[in-house]
Parts: C-alpha cells; sequence; structure tokens
C-alpha cells in the first residue's frame, strides 16, 4: 500500500502511533487509602490502540471503520492533534479541521454570528477569511434572522446548521469527521453530504468515522477497519464494510 | 460560496519551506510542510494568532458579564470597594495614612495586586474551563491562559486611568522615569502573572487542588507586599540585613508595587521619594530576570503536560 515514492508527498502519515489510558479507580487521597489497604490496584492499563501505521494520500477519501471501542475515535483524536501518542508519530501536511463534534466551540452566550467567527477561528481562519466567508457560511446554514440571537435559543437543529456549515467553509486540507452526519433534516443532511463530495472532489483528504454503513459506502473510497486497537483490513471500502457485516 | 477562490487563501499561511515532492493533480496541500501533530507551537503561535485570541477575550468578557445590567462597569465597583475598605479601615482606623498621600499609595499597589490576583486565578482555572474545547478541537492550548492575562489587562485599564488621575491630583507631574518605572511594574506583574498561570493552569488539570491552593496563597499576597503599611515597618520587625528581609524584597511582586510606587506615589509630595527602598533598580532587574524564568518554566511543563489534556479532562 505504501512504496516509499508516495510516501513523500503523503497528506498524513501515522507511524507507529500506540495510545494507552490509566484508568484511575481512585479519585481522592480517602479513596487511594481504603485502595491500597484493601489491596485493590488502583490504576488499569487499557490499551486502545496497538502500535499501528498508516498513509493517506491527499484527495484520498478513507473510512474509520470498527465496532464500538475499536479505537476509531482515539485515532481521529491523534489524528486532529487533540491527543498525543503514547508511541510514534503522526504527520499531516496542510492545515486540519476535525469534527469530532459538531459545534464543540460554540459558546451559548453568544450569539450565531459570533460563534461563526469565534470557530472559524478556532478552525484556523484569519480575520479576512472569515469575512470573505462569513456570507456562505450564513447562507449555507439558511438560520436567517436569528443569526444575532444567543445560540442558546436555538433549536438543536438550527445549532447543528450552523456549526456543520462553519466547519465545511474552512475548507481544509485534511477534514476529519466523526459520526456527525446524523444530524439535521433530510433535506440539510444532503446538502452536507453534497458539501463534503464537493470538499473530496477538490482533492482534500477525508478521514470519516461513522457507523452508518451505506453513507460510509458513497462518501469513501479506502476503508480502514480496526478491532480492539488493531488495524485488521486496509482496502477499498466496500470490502471493509463486508467484512464488518460479516463480523456482526 | 466563492470556493475556487477561497482554496489558495487557505494554504497560503502554511507554506513554510518548499516541499520536494511533485505538485501534482493541482492538489491544494502539497506545498505545504509535513507537521507532527499534537506537538504546539507554545508561545510563538500564540502569537500567530492573535485574531482567535482578541475573540476569546471578547467571548470571556462577554461571557462573564452576561445578563449583567453593570456589565463592565463592575471591574470599577469591585476596586473601588476594595480600596474603599482598606482605606478606612487601614488608614483611618488603624492610622496608616501616616504614610503621604495614603490613597495613592494604597491603590497603586492594589492595582498590582488585583491584576495579578485576577490574572493568575483565571490562569490556572482556564484550561479546565474550557474543557470543551480542548478535548474536541486542537488549538495552541497556551491561548487559555494568555486571554486570561489579556481579560486581566482589559479589567486592569480603568484602574490605571483612576490611579494615574489619582497621583496627578495628589501632586504628581508625570516624569519619564516615574512613567517608566509604572509601565515596568506592570510589565513585571504580568510576566510574573504568565508564567505562573501557564505553570498552575497545567496543574490545575491533572489536581483541581491547585486552584484553591492559588485562591489561598492569593489572600495572602496583599500582606507579603508593602501595599497597606510602609516597608519600614518589616525591616523594623524582620531587622533590615536579615535574610528574611532580603527575601521580602526579593519578591518580583513587592518589586512590582514598589514600581508603581516609584512611578506615581514618589512624586506626588516632596517627602515621599525619600521614603522609598534604597537599591530598587538592581531588584528590579533580578526580578525581571526571575519573571521571565517563570515563563520559561511555565511554557516547558505546559507543553509536556499539555499533550495530556484531552484525556485527563
Amino acid at each position: 500500500m505504501t512504496t516509499s515514492a508516495l510516501v513523500d508527498r503523503a497528506a498524513v502519515e501515522v507511524s507507529g502511533v500506540s495510545k494507552h489510558f490509566r484508568l484511575r479507580h481512585t479519585h481522592s487521597l480517602k479513596e487511594a487509602v481504603v485502595w491500597t489497604v484493601q489491596g485493590r490496584a488502583r490504576t488499569d492499563d487499557f490499551t486502545a490502540l496497538h502500535p499501528l501505521d498508516l498513509t493517506i494520500e491527499p484527495g484520498e477519501t478513507l473510512a474509520l471503520l470498527g465496532r464500538n471501542g475499536s479505537g476509531k475515535s482515539t485515532l481521529l483524536k491523534l489524528l486532529a492533534g487533540v491527543m498525543a501518542p503514547d508511541s510514534g508519530q503522526v504527520r499531516v501536511r496542510g492545515r486540519v479541521a476535525g469534527l469530532l463534534e459538531v459545534g464543540a466551540g460554540f459558546h451559548p452566550d453568544l450569539t450565531g454570528r459570533e460563534n461563526v467567527f469565534l470557530n472559524a477561528a478556532i478552525l484556523g481562519l484569519s480575520r479576512e477569511q472569515v469575512q470573505e466567508r462569513f456570507d456562505g457560511i450564513v447562507a449555507f446554514a439558511d438560520i436567517g434572522r436569528f443569526l444575532d440571537t444567543q445560540v442558546r435559543f436555538y433549536s438543536s437543529g438550527m445549532f447543528l446548521r450552523l456549526a456543520f456549515a462553519v466547519a465545511v467553509h474552512t475548507e481544509p486540507d485534511v477534514f476529519l469527521v466523526d459520526e456527525i452526519l446524523a444530524v439535521g433534516d433530510e433535506a440539510f443532511r444532503a446538502k452536507c453530504l453534497d458539501r463534503i463530495e464537493r470538499l473530496a472532489h477538490e482533492g482534500r483528504t477525508l478521514v470519516v468515522v461513522s457507523h452508518d454503513l451505506p453513507l460510509v459506502e458513497r462518501l469513501c473510497s479506502r476503508g480502514v477497519l480496526l478491532d480492539q486497537g488493531r488495524l485488521v483490513a486496509d482496502g477499498p471500502v466496500r470490502l471493509a464494510v463486508e467484512r464488518l457485516r460479516a463480523a456482526g | 460560496m466563492s470556493t475556487s477562490a477561497g482554496v489558495p487563501d487557505a494554504v497560503q499561511p502554511d507554506l513554510g519551506q518548499p516541499d520536494l515532492g511533485q505538485p501534482d493533480l493541482g492538489q491544494p496541500d502539497t506545498g505545504a510542510p509535513f507537521v507532527v501533530q499534537g506537538r504546539g507551537g507554545g508561545l510563538r503561535e500564540v502569537a500567530r494568532r492573535r485574531f482567535l485570541l482578541s475573540l476569546l477575550v471578547r467571548k470571556e468578557l462577554r461571557v462573564r458579564y452576561r445578563a449583567s445590567v453593570l456589565g463592565l462597569g463592575w471591574s470599577y465597583v469591585k476596586p473601588a470597594v476594595q480600596f474603599g475598605v482598606y482605606f478606612i479601615g487601614l488608614g483611618m482606623v488603624l492610622r496608616q495614612n501616616a504614610i503621604g498621600d495614603y490613597a495613592v499609595y494604597l491603590f497603586g499597589g492594589l492595582v498590582v495586586m488585583t491584576t495579578f490576583g485576577e490574572a493568575l486565578g483565571n490562569a490556572t482555572r482556564s484550561v479546565v474551563a474550557n474543557a470543551d474545547l480542548v478535548r474536541k478541537i486542537y488549538l495552541p492550548r497556551e491561548l487559555f491562559p494568555v486571554s486570561s492575562l489579556a481579560v486581566a489587562g482589559v479589567h486592569l485599564a480603568p484602574q490605571l486611568l483612576v490611579l494615574v488621575v489619582g497621583a496627578v491630583v495628589a501632586g504628581w507631574t508625570p516624569d519619564p522615569v516615574g512613567v517608566v518605572a509604572l509601565l515596568a511594574g506592570l510589565g513585571l506583574t504580568g510576566i510574573l502573572a504568565l508564567g505562573l498561570g501557564l505553570l498552575l493552569g497545567a496543574a490545575n488539570v491533572l489536581f483541581r487542588d491547585v486552584e484553591n491552593v492559588v485562591d489561598l496563597v492569593l489572600v495572602v499576597l496583599v500582606w507579603t507586599s508593602p501595599v497597606l503599611y510602609p516597608w519600614q515597618r518589616v525591616a523594623d520587625l524582620l531587622g533590615a540585613d536579615s535574610w528574611w528581609f532580603r527575601l521580602y524584597q526579593s519578591n518580583p511582586l513587592t518589586v512590582a508595587v514598589e514600581l508603581v510606587h516609584r512611578g506615581t506615589w514618589a512624586q506626588a509630595s516632596p517627602g515621599n521619594a525619600l521614603a522609598m527602598p534604597p537599591g530598587l533598580g538592581g531588584r528590579c532587574a533580578v526580578a525581571f530576570l526571575v519573571a521571565l524564568s517563570t515563563v520559561v518554566v511555565g511554557q516547558w511543563v505546559f507543553g509536556r503536560l499539555s499533550g495530556r489534556f484531552a484525556q485527563e479532562l
């Protein structure tokens, strides 16, 4: 899959990356003393990802598949740089925008307009870029006169529309999407999918985590299957989906 | 939606060094350098993202004063009440107003203490308070303590105005050395708050006890510098040559308070300058070195721990 000629211009390169979490059972001095006296282990190690290599070419659309707890979201967070790996490294070319949760950077006390600016800036845009794209974002979200209302008064659908509109308009080089496409009404969902497909056609790299298999088959060309923190299959998305279905 | 116009713009800031790869397929990103994820650029990256910083500061102010009639006016009321309490309690009841121009002396010191307290207290909480962002989106996490410092700076502005006007009314004709000393005192306060804020903000993610300890220490601080009383009292108590007194005088916050006194209070009445402690210039240089090294240490610790923030929150 990864010849050295390709590595030179890869969009994302994951080499030897692993991640484990220490689950702390005790959260206070008192508990710690009690657990120690009782001879119980105070921490548990949990390996979310075993050492893993993955190269993603520019313009590739990749689906991360697997059951709950297989390490998909952990890998996505490592790609986004939200967490640092315990071993190995993740390298990314260009600007990365992770949509790990719709509206994560939104603040309920700010108006829609203020939130658009804040979030676009968080995702890496400059003042000029936000101003330039502002009208497009508002048109896409289609929230009309609520733009200058505090977001706390938005319906959940409106909130999601605005958050998604900001994210897709940041036009990142690498776009990470975690299980967010099940949002909004049918019409808006179709619009989002169109937009994401357009980003992919423009040669941007797309990494999607989703349990919605038909959707994944439509959006992505390559599928990577994870199981208990290990990469078990990597190939055309159809094969990965079949394998996941067969595994039950 | 002018996508084609927006694409090159989106990539421009990242163009650092030329890449050896072929610019093929019209990809928007082949020229950008390979960047290791999860390793932030620290305060330097914060300096590059001033637009985001300004928006975070505005958000902070907006959220703090939501549904508040007085709004930013509270940043006048709180110091005014604090000043009133000390002025009446210490100045009039306990007769500290033997110090000439006690109001200017007191307020000058309080400006340093309230600014430092607000900046450090909020910086310590800043990472935990922004847990939602830290867990879901990558951005240089140093932005949070830095924006706490900037918010404290916004609140400082009106107090500084009151201080300068008060000092002029008391008889200060702004002199160049005084203005430099005033600015140096406030700068020193800010640098120290930033360094400690980075250090404690990161530590607070692992142990939430830190924010309580900080609150406790902040209550004591106003007494460990010559804010409410003259420095001679401490010299008399500890002995002017003792190590304890030297320690007291080496406290960078003590230096900051004295610099502000030198700036505003010392020239307000003829006798005041004589009451200034000796050797301020040398201690000022040392204090700046200490403050700058807290920034270096704070940034180092913050950088080391920031990879763990997302999983600890």
